[in-house]
């Protein structure tokens, strides 16, 4: 199964090197001529990349992708998404399997230069925390020396918490798993103490479970994990267009821009406003896009506080507060450049 | 009739098939190595392109991800390049003892299968038809998930005269702690196993020529048992036992077996067990039965014909296919990565490949490791069929 889709991977590597060159720095016309955008998400994660029983994918993570294409093609339904784990990921995007990665993926040092990969934003600032059992009676952390900890393979989670473990003198008896599925499952069965993960995971893990009030996130977050959209190096036209389609969507939360009053908007005196719906100048163009597609992503997908409220914030069954991604005006780190 | 006077024409040397045959080869090895090459140089200038790092010398950086099961010492301040040996090791420790278990069982049901008695003949057959049918990522999940799943929690343990432990993160065994003096013993055991040969072979030549019997096994048996016991008396009982015991969490101290091995051993052993129970059958079934018949007119039993007569012939047909299923087995392995047990393929070509994003070096190294086990097993299958095989005079 999984072999078989390293496999895969490999195979297209290999056929990457046939055909690669043909459309180097030519994503975009790859994706115009063949109609839709090809989007990696996760396998399952609730608010964030998750397919409804018709086959729908909602989530923060989805509606980005959703984004990219309303400002391709117009319209944010011409996306195909592959749902990759989180070891198959970045061989995928790398192979040019997908165009962009849209996975809760954290932006490392080693991952922006040595595996040929450009972050072109961040969608969530998230941090790792610890999912364990109420019973236990765990209160901290600290308390975890000599627990048997479910992570996810592949993952820097793996890397942060051996790290945790180590610095902090704790035993450490670690079981990776491909899917963050197995490793739920693994922890409610009690085949290990604690779930380990970037906490908005861990919530959305917890509301999958049997029983999610019999276990508790801990206070501790171990990590940095800024989370977002991934390209391959050698397409800066492509990693711009990406780029700004989160920013676009950041901007508007900001200038009170909904998907609801976007074309009131377009008749604001406000200068900026008007620039970014493309009333005024050419921004839009810039981009080799139509002048108006930062008014068709709003449209279609909305400002960054309607996608967040409706995938994780208070309008889904997660409810995770803001936080750090409140937008700067508001106290969060939520910041994007101006449109000039 | 007709006839010439001149001789034929020499053909041109392309219709010459000697001529025909090399130059074939030579287009041929020719359009492979720059197919090859091609491959190669696209390769490295698509990964420059995307400015992926390539090259070997990410195996020398440290990890800095630990591993739940090594047999060597590993911590997670180590290389890449040691979690490749952590890795090959467990890989080659699940595919050893897959083999010697199959093997084992599938000699046991083979044999089962050409009882006499109905019920162990059918019961035989059930076990051989019901589990080569059913795909071995299914009998995986079905040991880990279903049964090993319903061990109870630590503190719920079954135990064995608190002892031996088991619950669903393993199973707890006592682990010998060796003392100085424990060599001893073991270069007791060391002679034990020389004279036995000794032996073996002196009983051998007695029987040829005078016909008269020794009571090997059981000279034997006693020879490998008692020398090592007694030493090991004698040098003051240099070992104890360190007993597996519950702190905090989890039982410390003592071996254990973790479930995700235990449920690939399972599923691998029993899943190939039934493949060579039909070679073993079929094998003993291409003994013609006047060689039974013969044995038993001459007075033999039916354990010393099973064992003197059949067998032995028996070999020469079950050896070749037998080598397929264990290089089946151990390529089978790579399975572990769907219930996390730390193999090549879910350690190495899985965390190792995403950790540093050098996909074609761990696929490779990866697969030259699988091609090398193999051809070894192959080797040493081949090295012993051909002492088993009929020699022809």
């Amino acid at each position: 199964m999984n072999r078989a889709k390293t496999l895969t991977l490999t195979a297209a590597m290999v056929l990457l090197t046939a055909a690669g060159s043909a459309y180097a720095g030519k994503t975009l016309d790859a994706i115009k001529e063949r109609g839709f955008i090809k989007c990696g998400v996760s396998d399952g994660l609730p608010g964030f990349s998750y397919a409804d029983e018709k086959g729908n994918y909602n989530g923060i993570d989805v509606d980005v992708c959703r984004a990219v294409a309303a400002a391709v093609f117009g319209d944010a339904t011409k996306v195909k998404f592959t749902p990759l784990t989180a070891k198959e990921r970045l061989t995928a995007l790398q192979s040019g399997e997908i165009d962009v990665l849209s996975r809760n993926t954290t932006w490392t040092s080693s991952r922006d230069s040595a595996q040929g990969l450009n972050f072109t934003g961040i969608t969530y600032y998230d941090g790792q925390g610890f999912l364990v059992n109420k019973k236990l009676g765990v209160k901290s952390a600290k308390q975890l020396d000599g627990a048997t900890v479910c992570v996810q393979a592949g993952t820097t989670t793996e890397l942060n918490l051996s790290d945790y473990f180590r610095t902090n003198k704790m035993k450490l008896t670690p079981i990776s798993y491909d899917k963050s599925d197995e490793s739920a499952k693994s922890l409610e069965a009690g085949r290990c103490d604690v779930l380990t993960s970037d906490q908005s995971q861990l919530y959305a893990q917890r509301i999958k479970l049997a029983k999610p009030d019999d276990y508790v996130v801990l206070p501790e977050v171990i990590s940095k994990e800024p989370l977002g959209p991934v390209v391959r190096h050698g397409d800066d036209e492509w990693f711009d267009i990406v780029k700004w389609a989160l920013f676009v969507m950041v901007n508007a939360e900001e200038m009170g821009i909904t998907s609801k009053n976007v074309e009131e908007m377009k008749k604001s005196a406000n200068p900026d406003i008007r620039r970014l719906l493309g009333v005024e100048g050419d921004k839009g163009k810039d981009f080799g896009l139509n002048n108006d597609w930062m008014a068709v992503v709003i449209k279609q997908v909305g400002n960054y506080g309607e996608v967040f409220d409706r995938n994780v914030g208070k309008g889904s069954p997660l409810k995770i507060e803001r936080g750090l991604n409140a937008l700067w005006t508001q106290g969060g780190l939520q910041y994007a450049p101006p449109v000039r | 009739m007709m006839t010439t006077d001149h001789a034929p024409a020499k053909p041109p040397f392309w219709n010459n098939p000697q001529v025909r045959a090399v130059a074939f080869q030579a287009i041929a090895l020719i359009a492979t190595v720059s197919f090859g090459l091609y491959l190669f140089a696209n390769t490295q200038a698509n990964l420059q392109r995307l400015g992926i790092a390539s090259g070997f010398d990410f195996l020398s950086s440290p990890a800095g991800f630990d591993i739940i099961q090594s047999l060597i010492p590993y911590s997670a301040t180590a290389s890449y390049g040691q979690v490749f040996w952590v890795a090959l090791l467990n890989t080659l420790l699940v595919a050893a003892l897959g083999v010697i278990l199959a093997t084992l069982l599938g000699f046991v049901i083979g044999v089962a299968r050409l009882s006499k008695n109905w019920l162990i003949a059918r019961l035989a057959l059930i076990y051989v038809e019901t589990f080569r049918n059913i795909p071995l990522l299914l009998q995986i999940f079905f040991w880990y998930f279903a049964v090993l799943r319903s061990m109870p929690a630590p503190r719920l343990s079954y135990s064995l005269g608190d002892v031996v432990f088991l619950n669903i993160r393993g199973l707890y065994l006592p682990a010998p702690q060796v003392e100085p003096g424990f060599g001893w013993a073991i270069a007791a055991f060391g002679i034990a196993v020389f004279l036995t040969l000794v032996l073996v072979r002196w009983a051998r030549q007695r029987q040829a020529a005078t016909g008269r019997q020794f009571p090997v096994v059981s000279a034997a048996l006693a020879l490998l048992l008692c020398l090592p016991l007694l030493t090991f008396w004698l040098a003051g009982s240099p070992l104890h036992w360190q007993l597996p015991e519950l702190q905090g969490f989890n039982f410390r101290g003592g071996w254990v077996l973790i479930p995700e091995m235990a449920s690939l051993l399972l599923a691998l052993t029993i899943y190939t067990a039934a493949f060579i129970a039909e070679i073993v059958r079929a094998g003993i079934q291409a003994v013609s039965h006047g060689q039974t018949e013969a044995s038993f007119s001459l007075g033999m039993n039916p354990g010393k014909t099973l064992r003197l007569i059949i067998l032995p012939q028996a070999l020469r047909v079950i050896i070749p296919p037998l080598t397929n299923q264990y290089l089946n087995l151990t390529k089978n392995s790579s399975l572990a990565a769907a219930i996390g047990y730390p193999d090549l393929v879910s350690s190495f070509a899985g965390t190792v490949l995403n950790q540093t994003g050098q996909a074609i070096e761990c696929i490779a190294i990866t697969m030259a490791v699988y091609l090398s086990i193999s051809l070894l097993i192959s080797l040493l299958m081949n090295l012993y069929n051909r002492r088993a095989a009929l020699v022809e005079r």
